[in-house]
Order: structure tokens, then sequence, then C-alpha cells
């Protein structure tokens, strides 16, 4: 029991950060209807500005975190103003192959500066308490704590602001929305810097929790979240986030409960089972086509 | 002055009639494939080339098997796979053990084309498993799937101790030559634009215009699913196998999702729905690849850049739903050219 709570806490943990990562992917799709592949080396650029802020600048955490989501935010909207906005009119799949050549863009040239594995020094303080049995390090509960902060953040400024109502208006219909005064351009602009800020603070989150960032360490886990992002439901936030944690628990109970190796598999499979009764995720609506 | 220019155009004109001509006399192109066998034998034999060189020849080859059996599923039927590389892996285990345990070792090299076959029949069993979703989802939720057998295969192999695991098959003979891949790659286009331009062809490119629609017309869009998902795995398949041999080496590791984005890149480079288009992104995107090799890291840095520039100006690829004369069976030439005046396919996005 206390092995399974333990896993838990674990499972929390990643699921949280996977959670994050898929707000991302989640909310450029709802608004732009295009999958940003580019997003898991945000992450990736999100750890090393931790890994470089905190080597060179010697900042402690909360400075080197807001300086993160700012810095990446930033490279997120710069992206999608130079390479994006034009293809808005293109065929979806130009955008997302645009998207897949910014990804490697920025993992071959983080490669350059950065050919080895990088070793981030620790910011947070890591105490460990005993509670029954259970071990909590100060560091899981920071990260839990802070990304769910962020996440209901996000679902305040989504629901309840009216740059949140532009958004949600913008991904109901592109066409009219503008003619009633919302200026599409910046709430796109301000989209992509959440989000992609969101991917920088699990990059730094990450960076905390497993100590070492390579250039390639977005590309597994932004598969991943991209797929926790299509298990909630694409588009929904609320969706991203049930579906990060589902992904973290079923990793971590798999690999907790069964050779290791077979995480992997037992995940990937479980996904398809999914997707095979609830072909729109577990939030998501099914879109009527029509003819 | 206008007598000039009715000169130089009339002379055009003579120039692009001999062409044409030319191009479209029946026996241009079996000759041309003759002399390109020919060419494949004597390559080899005589060291025309350096063996660097040949290697790289062969590579684009199988390049071009693995970018035209992607397009057929990601550019014709317009769904959005993104997990090739996983029936490459498949193909390229089924041939490997077939020659590394089960072949007598004489027989071998004899028995290659039949390894082959077997790998692309192994591939292809695989690609009904990842059709039968496809009946249900599609757009990015299939985008998923194919993702997730790609993960699947991958970590299925590590698990298996007797194939190797996560240290793959090391030592395969190399019996992969360049007549062979010549051989392959050339049936494999040919196979694939009979294919395309067969009624199953055409109720594909119904499924990508609009599926209910196809439906509702009376295509029976499970089976050209299915038809297309086998076709498509078959051939890569069959690429694996050719790769497994060649390379000598295969291990989980090769068939991750970096290879499979590599095809993708490859296949929207040349453009979607053009199988001509599939030839030309797999030799662009190879030969660059090493001719780049001077600038050591810089070129992986330099191609992604370059691939976000052609799109931004040619967000249709190279040859973007054109196709060039040779793929096209002859008498289709002038009503295509007739329609395609009138109307270019709007969207070939997966889901409108």
């Amino acid at each position: 029991m206390t092995y399974f709570l333990q896993q838990s806490l674990n499972a929390l943990q990643l699921g949280s950060i996977y959670a994050l990562i898929a707000l991302g992917y989640t909310m450029v799709y709802g608004i732009l209807r295009m999958i940003n592949f580019a997003h898991g080396d945000l992450f990736m650029v999100g750890a090393f500005f931790c890994f470089i802020i905190a080597t060179f600048g010697k900042l402690t955490f909360v400075p080197t975190l807001l300086l993160s989501m700012f810095g990446v935010g930033l490279l997120g909207v710069t992206i999608e103003r130079l390479a994006y906005k034009p293809l808005r009119k293109a065929p979806r799949v130009s955008a997302v192959i645009t998207a897949l050549g910014v990804g490697i863009f920025l993992e071959n040239l983080t490669l350059v500066f950065f050919p080895y594995p990088q070793h981030v020094p620790s910011l947070l303080p890591n105490i460990t308490w005993t509670i029954g049995g259970v071990t909590i390090s100060s560091l899981q509960v920071i990260i839990i704590l802070l990304s769910v902060g962020l996440m209901l953040l996000l679902d305040y400024i989504v629901r309840r602001t009216m740059v949140g109502m532009a958004m949600r208006a913008i991904s109901w219909d592109k066409v009219i929305v503008p003619l009633m005064g919302v200026p599409v351009n910046l709430v796109i602009s301000i989209t992509f810097f959440i989000g992609t800020s969101l991917g920088a603070a699990a990059g730094v989150m990450y960076s905390q929790a497993f100590p070492v960032v390579d250039p390639y360490m977005g590309i597994l886990i932004g598969w991943k979240a991209f797929i926790s992002a299509v298990v909630g439901g694409i588009g929904n936030v609320r969706g991203a986030m049930i579906g990060g944690f589902i992904l973290g628990a079923v990793e971590i109970m798999v690999a907790a409960f069964l050779p290791s190796t077979y995480r992997d598999f037992v995940a990937f499979t479980l996904l398809l089972v999914l997707l095979i009764f609830r072909p729109y995720g577990i939030l998501g609506k099914p879109q009527p086509q029509k003819v | 002055m206008s007598t000039q220019k009715n000169q130089k155009s009339s002379w055009r004109n003579i120039l692009k009639q001999r062409w044409d001509t030319l191009m479209n006399n029946r026996w241009i192109l079996p000759v041309l494939l003759g002399i390109g066998f020919l060419l494949s034998f004597l390559i080899p034999r005589f060291n025309l080339l350096n063996p660097y060189v040949q290697l790289i020849m062969m590579y684009v080859g199988i390049n071009i098997i693995m970018t035209t059996s992607l397009n057929l599923i990601n550019g014709y039927m317009g769904e959005f796979s993104v997990g090739h590389a996983g029936f490459m892996a498949v193909g390229a285990y089924a041939a490997a053990l077939l020659t590394m345990y089960v072949w007598p070792a004489h027989l071998v090299s004899w028995l290659f084309p039949v390894t082959v076959i077997v790998g692309g029949i192994a591939a292809a069993l695989a690609g009904m498993i990842v059709a039968i979703p496809s009946f249900r989802t599609r757009g990015d939720y299939l985008a998923i799937v194919t993702l997730a057998f790609n993960m699947i295969v991958k970590s299925v192999i590590e698990n298996i101790e007797a194939i190797g695991g996560p240290r793959g098959i090391p030592g395969i003979d190399k019996l992969t030559t360049m007549p062979w891949v010549f051989f392959w790659t050339i049936l494999a286009l040919w196979v694939m634009r009979n294919f395309m331009y067969s009624n199953y062809g055409r109720g594909v490119l119904s499924i990508r215009e609009d599926e209910i629609a196809s439906d509702l017309m009376s295509v029976n869009t499970r089976q050209v699913k299915v038809l297309v998902f086998l076709v498509s795995s078959f051939f890569a398949g069959i690429g694996g196998a050719l790769f497994g041999h060649l390379l000598q080496f295969i291990s989980p590791r090769v068939f991750d999702i970096i290879k499979s984005t590599d095809f993708l890149i490859m296949v929207y480079l040349g453009g979607i729905g053009s199988i001509a288009g599939s030839v030309l992104g797999a030799t662009i995107y190879t030969v660059l690849l090493e001719l780049l090799r001077p600038l050591q890291v810089w070129r992986f840095v330099l191609m992604p850049l370059m691939l976000v520039f052609l799109m931004l100006y040619r967000p249709r690829g190279i040859m973007g739903l054109r196709e060039l004369r040779w793929f096209i069976p002859g008498y289709e030439l002038l009503a295509t050219r007739r329609v395609r005046k009138d109307k270019e396919v709007a969207d070939a996005a997966p889901s409108s």
C-alpha cells in the first residue's frame, strides 16, 4: 500500500509535467487547428534556459522560472509570427510540416552549442519527509503544487477573462469574430505566449526533477504530451490536464508493477484501446461530419 | 519586332514538340529502364563510381520506396500517418530473421527475393492492424494511432530477448546490391502508380476529398482504406528488408520516431499526391544531407530551415499534386491536363 502511495506521488509529479506540456498543444490546436510539433522542443529550450540562467546567472528558482517562461514565450510568439502566420491560409499539413522543421531546427541549434548532456544545478531545497512509510520530497510537492497552480490560473484565464473569451470565440469561428472587433493576431500571439511559457515552466521543473538536459529530450516527452492532449480530447483545456495525469499514472504504475521495459508497450496499447472506444478522447466532442 | 518574337516562339514550339514526341514515344521508358538496370549491374562490377557514392545511391532507392509508400497514405488518402518506420521495422526484422536463422546458409543469397517479399508481407499484416482503427478515427486521432503503433513495435522488439532485444541484430549478410535496389524501386513505383490509377485509386482520391460523400457514391471506403494500408505497409516492409540487408545491423533504435519524421519530411518536401514528387523529395533530401556533410552539425540546422522556407514559399512542396508524365498512364494525360486547368484541388488537408 505504501508502495502504491509512493508511486502515486511519482505519477502525480510526472503527470503534472505532461499536463503542462499538453496544455500548450491543446491551446494552439484549439485556436489554430494546427498541431505545433515544435512544442516539445520549446519545452527542451525551456529546460536549457533554466540550465543557462542557473549556471551562468546564478539566480534563484523563482527568477529562473519567470525568465525562462518569458524568454520561451517570446520565442514561441516569434516562431508563430515568422513561420506559422504566413501559412494560415495554406493547406493544414504544410503548417504541420513547418512545425516539424522548426522543432528539428531548435534541437540541432541547441546541439551546436551544447553537444553533450548538461547537468543542471539544483535550485530547490530537497528536504524529504517520511509520513507513514511514504517518502515525500519538497521538490515533488513544489512541482505538483506549482503546476496545479499554473493550470488553475490558465483555467481562470480561459474561462473568466476577456482574453480567454476572445480565444474561445476565435476557436469557435475565425470569420465572424474579427468583424466583432476582436484583434485575432494579438489573441493568437497571446495564446502562443501562454502555451509555450507553460511548456517552458514544465521544462524548468523537469530539469529540476531529472537534472540532466540534452537537446533531444523534447522529442519523446513532446510526443507523449501530445498523446495526452489527444487522450483528453485535443482542443479541450481541461481534457489536456486529465490526459496528462492519466498518461503519467499509467506510465509510472506499469513501471512499478511490471518490468519497466514494458512501460511504453502497455501505455500505448491502453491508448489504442481507449481511442477505439472513445475516438474523440475523454472530454472531446465528436464533430459531426458534413458533406 | 513581332516577327522576331513569332520566330522565337515557333522555334521553341518546334523544340517542345520534338521533346514531347520523344518523351511520349512508347519505347522511351523501357529503353531508359533497361539502360538503368544495365548500369546498376555495371557500376558495382567495374567500380565506375566510388563505393561511398554507390552506397548513397542505394539509400536513395530505399528512401524512394519508403517515401512513395508513405505518400499513398498521407498524400493520396489525406490521412496523417506518422509511424511509417514501424512498418519498416517489421519488414526489416522479419527479413533479417529469415536470413539469419531460417534459410540454410548456402541458399541465403538465392532466397533473397523471397526474404524481401516475406518482409513485405509481415509489414502488410501489421498494416492491417493499423487499418482497423482508421475506420472510426480520422485526422489527428489516426496520427496518434500510427504514432502509438510505431512506439509499440519498438517496445515489443526491445522486449523480445530472442531477437536481440534492445541490442538489435548485428552481422546480417550484405545481400542488398544495386541491381536489387533498382529492381525493387522500379517495381514499387510501377505497382503503386498502377494502383493509384486503378478504380481503387480513384476511391482513395475520393476519400481524401470527402469521405462521407464518397461513401454515399458507393465507394467501399473500408475496403479502400484496408487496401491502401496493405499496399503502403507492404512496400514499407520491402524497404525495411532492403535497408536491413544493406546496413547489416538493425536495432529498435534505428526505427524510432525520428526516422518516421525523416520520411514525412521527404514526402512533404517532394509534394503530396505525386509519385514523381516522392522520388524527387527522397532523392533531394538524401543527397543534400550527404552533400552538406562538410558543415558537420550545422547541416542539421540548415536542413530544417530550408524545409521551413520551402513550405513558406511553396506550401505544397516541389511537385504538390502534379505529376511527371511518365507516372501517368498515357491515355490519362490529356484529360488530367484539361481538368487541372479548371480546378485546382482546393485543399488536401486530412480533415476540413
